[in-house]
């Protein structure tokens, strides 16, 4: 037989991956939706029926428009195609409208916008180093990179089931890394800069950019012993950027500037009024913070050190976004959680401008500053994870040691995703995609560095297994226990804090990776 | 280690598609008062649970049999009767006598998804993971893992099957399972075990006589190649006893009466429904289109003629496989009985292309681009049903993501284009000799535009079905059509596989002796 099997597949692996995915997410229509399916329902009503000059001032709905104009633009050219579906969706008064084809319809634009992801992925394909050449095909890292983004388990339960728009802002994300790693910065930043104007919590990741470019684009040269030539500063290409940016956000912000309603925006894209926690805990800083403060009350209580009328009852994750009082450590004000935040970011801030490693430690920087802030942030969603997770299958690919603080990222990652869906029908789903995932990627990240030494140690390895026994706990024993009624929030609060416990841990991992490793023109140069 | 990491992927892969079809509607959701074969099931449960086991198949005040009444054999009952059990810990409502019919609700829809699910990751996905590790390896090339898990991929991806059990809701993938235990006893020479497997498989599922006769036929054939004086003689005994006493077990609670197990076969083979069921992609309703073969022939003579024609088709191919039977002949004959069986028989369902579907799954590492053909044009032949039970979503998503699979893991439109990658290599030789040499080497370019032609063909007509309504006097317009198209090609792939088998071994002897 002349060229045959799976090896030789020559380049239609990749369609044959997207389109399997996708049909995949075909498949997952019907499934469990959250209040974000009515929060773009009405987004959709909003930019629809309503002027420009209402769009951030309409409150009909407790979902207000809380996304920068880009997005609010893009829900507005969806409105135009979604009135040939069912023209009832798109009246603000409408509220909680629910209709078969509004399903279809918004289900579709997430799976069709996808494609901006799914190009974006494969221009990140181009960019992973195929030094190991391989002849099995499932063993390039290429393949290996495609299915860890296209077939990522968090955006196939975000985004398909749980309903959001992530798939496409992610993909504009790896595309301007992408178009950096292939020096193509202008574009970068423009992609970038746009980016920021649909979801504002990239804005995490911008010190990475801004460091990045103005180290590596506007200097254009380096001392012999790497460090900032400072009278090689190219001024054109600051203007440029600078203007790119300008331009964009003038686009985006410039109508309301005229309308003179931008505190009105601001106010509405940087709502404090929300607690340090969502009603889940994220599994950060705050989540072990919270829990230790649980547990000294608890202790403080037992022993008699604590007053039992001044301990605050409220219970944190009951369900409501409610403010809460530390009993024991001090409360934690949002000015402290931004203080933090930059003091997490910095250090890797510093190493990006101090010793530049080209494209590959911008990303690693990039993935610090996404940490970072989801370690130290003020009222972080659980789903924020993601922002990290996907940059990081970049660098999973090209070195063992990035492939384990991965992969213990990802599968912690994941697993606090599982509070999200908590309706019986979708309890098998997302243990099986979950469970495929996972299998995927330690399987083929193993077999892709089998070389090397083994990626687990027998502590990650323990902890790892260790989500066995507490998903079996979380999901299978509790809810027919006598604990149920008395402590319901018990199983949300020991996933939160498991997970923390990984997140953190591979956070320092990365973090000691990026300060140790040696500046790239000294590997260069060998 | 890597090999069975890729089998996990594969088995979390089929089990997640899976999961997904289940959250579609299935058969008769919301529909009074008859629904469908999701209330049949739970029907059963209901009547099995609260009956005693003497009056399940016949007719009384607390069992009437015009709804849903039993009738499939034992097995099926039995297995209902412990989902029954499970469903009464639950919540007995679901299965009171009586009260329960019709019983419709979200946690209800969760269980009876789940017993399917069950039974499929039970009996049917293990018997599919041993069948591609025991493949071997047809190249010479290094490439194990991924061939197999590749196969493995294909076969658990197969449309039909997903959306009749998971969607439709049956429990084929038990029937069926155990006949692919069956097919793998016999073919590792373990015939004891394997013809057990395949009893289970005829007591849970009569259609599963479909299969019978390659069973037959490769067994005998057996024991004729090792001397029906000696050890052949042996085996047909043991054989004998075994399907005897598995038979005897299963129908215990029946044999005391001589009434209850003819009352059970009354069940099992109901001749007073006529000729064919609904729409059928078989040659007798394809013929109704043109003459009205049901009306114009007295019952006991469809009886009659549907036998003698299907006996007919399935002579030459048994008499092969008794005289040489070979796994992999005994795989082919089974494609080519069932679908025999499936064309010519009284009384069949659409639903029963399944039992020609599996056997077609077995040999799609042989002949990928036949086999994925066949495959797509069987879940073509389902889309009047599927459509019915609002399930067109899942049935065009599964459809698109086998031939994705398929085209991806086997070189399919490379392989068409060779003679002995078809196995028609050996026909064509013989045929030569008849025939101008011309027009024969044209026969893969002919296959190809077959098959463009046919894929095209179904494309347009499940466009047409989906848009357009079809005119007032011609309700049923679209469904006969698509009836009419599978049928065609099901006729050309009987013909096929008819082909291959009989000049099967003049190629195997050839290749001996070149050897």
């Amino acid at each position: 037989m002349a060229a045959s099997g799976p090896v030789q597949g020559s380049g239609n692996w990749f369609s044959a991956l997207a389109l399997g995915v996708s049909l995949l997410k075909c498949l997952l229509i019907p499934t469990y939706r959250s209040t974000d399916f009515e929060v773009h329902r009405n987004w959709l009503a909003i930019t629809h029926s309503l002027p420009l000059s209402q769009w951030y001032y309409e409150a009909t709905s407790e979902w207000t428009l809380d996304y920068p104009p880009f997005f609010a633009w893009f829900e507005y050219v969806l409105s135009h195609i979604a009135k040939y579906f069912d023209h009832e969706m798109l009246h603000v008064h409408n509220l909680n409208y629910f209709s078969t084809k509004t399903l279809l319809f918004q289900r579709f634009s997430v799976i069709f916008t996808d494609v901006l992801f799914v190009y974006a992925v494969h221009e990140c394909c181009k960019c992973v180093g195929g030094r190991r050449a391989s002849r099995e095909l499932t063993e390039k890292p290429q393949f290996i990179l495609s299915a860890l983004l296209l077939w990522n388990f968090g955006l196939l339960v975000v985004d398909h089931i749980h309903f959001q728009y992530n798939g496409f802002l992610s993909g504009l994300m790896l595309l301007s890394i992408t178009r950096l790693f292939q020096k193509r910065h202008m574009e970068g930043a423009f992609l970038f800069a746009a980016l920021l104007h649909f979801k504002h919590i990239y804005l995490y990741v911008a010190p990475a950019y801004g460091a990045y470019l103005l180290r590596s684009y506007c200097f254009t040269a380096n001392k012999p012993d790497g460090s900032v030539q400072w009278n090689s500063f190219s001024f054109i290409r600051v203007t440029s950027l600078g203007l790119i940016v300008f331009l964009v956000s003038a686009l985006s912000l410039g109508p309301f500037l005229a309308l003179n309603q931008l505190p009105q925006v601001f106010s509405r894209l940087f709502p404090f009024r929300r607690g340090l926690c969502h009603a889940y805990w994220a599994p950060n800083f705050w989540a072990l913070y919270n829990a230790a403060d649980k547990v000294l009350a608890i202790i403080g209580l037992k022993l008699k050190l604590l007053d039992p009328s001044k301990v605050p009852k409220a219970s944190m994750t009951s369900g409501l976004i409610q403010q809460f009082e530390h009993a024991v450590l001090p409360s934690v004000t949002p000015l402290a959680t931004l203080v933090c935040t930059l003091v997490a970011i910095l250090p890797s801030v510093c190493c990006l401008w101090l010793k530049p490693q080209g494209p590959r430690g911008f990303l690693r920087c990039l993935i610090l500053c996404a940490l970072g802030s989801f370690m130290f942030g003020w009222h972080v969603h659980e789903k924020a994870i993601l922002l990290a997770i996907l940059p990081m299958s970049l660098l999973s690919v090209e070195k063992a040691g990035d492939a384990s603080i991965f992969l213990i990222l990802t599968t912690t990652g994941h697993y606090s995703l599982f509070p999200l869906l908590f309706t019986a029908p979708e309890l098998p789903i997302k243990i099986l995609l979950m469970l495929l995932f996972t299998t995927y990627s330690i399987s083929s990240l193993m077999t892709l560095f089998r070389k090397e030494k083994p990626l687990f140690n027998w502590m990650e390895t323990f902890y790892l297994l260790g989500l066995v026994p507490l998903e079996v706990c979380c999901e299978f024993v509790f809810p027919f226990t006598s604990w149920r009624l008395e402590y319901p929030f018990t199983p949300l609060l020991l996933t939160s804090v498991y997970c923390a416990v990984g997140i953190t841990y591979a956070w320092c991992r990365l973090y000691v990776s990026m300060l140790t490793s040696p500046p790239a023109g000294k590997t260069k140069k060998q | 280690m890597e090999r069975w990491c890729g089998m996990a992927v594969v088995v979390l892969l089929a089990l997640s598609v899976r999961w997904a079809v289940s959250l579609h509607p299935y058969s008769g959701a919301g529909k009074p008062p008859l629904f469908g074969d999701y209330e049949a099931q739970r029907h059963w449960q209901e009547v099995t649970l609260n009956l005693p086991i003497r009056q399940w198949y016949f007719n009384s005040s607390d069992n009437d049999l015009q709804y849903w009444g039993l009738d499939y054999p034992p097995l099926t009952a039995y297995h209902s009767l412990l989902c029954a059990y499970v469903a009464e810990r639950i919540n007995p409502a679901w299965v009171a006598l009586h009260t329960s019919r019709g019983h419709e609700s979200p946690a209800h829809k969760l269980f009876m998804r789940a017993t399917v699910f069950l039974a499929d990751l039970v009996i049917y996905i293990p018997a599919v993971v041993l069948y591609c590790c025991c493949l071997k390896e047809t190249s010479t090339k290094k490439k194990c893992v991924s061939s197999q898990a590749a196969s493995a991929l294909c076969i658990l991806l197969y449309p039909g099957l997903i959306l009749i059990d998971h969607g439709h809701f049956q429990y084929n993938a038990v029937s069926l399972g155990f006949a692919l235990w069956g097919v793998l006893g016999v073919s590792s020479d373990r015939d004891l075990l394997g013809s057990l497997a395949f009893c289970l498989a005829l007591n849970y599922k009569q259609m599963e006589l479909y299969h019978s006769l390659p069973f037959f036929c490769f067994l005998l054939g057996k024991c004729f190649q090792k001397g029906l004086k000696g050890k052949g003689l042996g085996l047909l005994v043991k054989l004998a006893c075994t399907v005897a006493a598995s038979f005897t077990v299963c129908w215990l609670p029946f044999s005391t009466e001589r009434e209850q197990a003819l009352q059970v076969l009354r069940r099992l083979f109901p001749v007073d429904r006529g000729l064919f069921e609904d729409k059928v992609a078989n040659v007798w309703c394809s013929l109704s289109v043109f003459v009205k073969m049901k009306d114009l022939l007295p019952r006991d003579t469809q009886i009659l003629v549907s036998f003698c024609v299907t006996f007919l088709s399935l002579l030459p191919v048994c008499t092969k496989l008794t005289l040489h039977p070979s796994p992999q002949g005994f795989r082919f004959a089974l494609v080519a009985c069932a679908l025999s069986f499936f064309l010519f028989s009284f009384q069949v369902h659409e639903k029963s292309i399944l039992l020609v579907a599996l056997p077609v799954c077995l040999v799609l590492h042989e002949i990928p681009f036949m086999a994925t053909w066949f495959l797509l044009v069987s879940t073509f032949s389902l889309l009047p049903l599927l459509l019915r039970d609002g399930l067109l979503m899942p049935w065009a998503a599964t459809a698109v993501a086998f031939c994705t699979a398929s085209t991806t893991c086997f070189p399919l439109w490379a392989e068409a284009s060779e003679e002995e990658a078809l196995r028609l290599g050996p026909f064509c030789k013989a045929a030569r000799r008849c025939v101008p040499q011309r027009r024969l080497v044209l026969l893969p370019c002919m296959l190809r535009g077959l098959f463009l032609a046919s894929v095209t063909v179904m494309v347009l007509l499940t466009l047409m079905t989906v848009t357009l309504d079809p005119p007032r006097k011609l309700p049923d317009l679209f469904s006969v059509l698509v009836c009419f198209v599978s049928c065609l090609n099901f006729l050309f792939f009987l013909v096929y596989f008819n082909i291959i088998i009989i000049w099967d071994s003049k190629n195997g002897r050839t290749q001996k002796k070149v050897n």
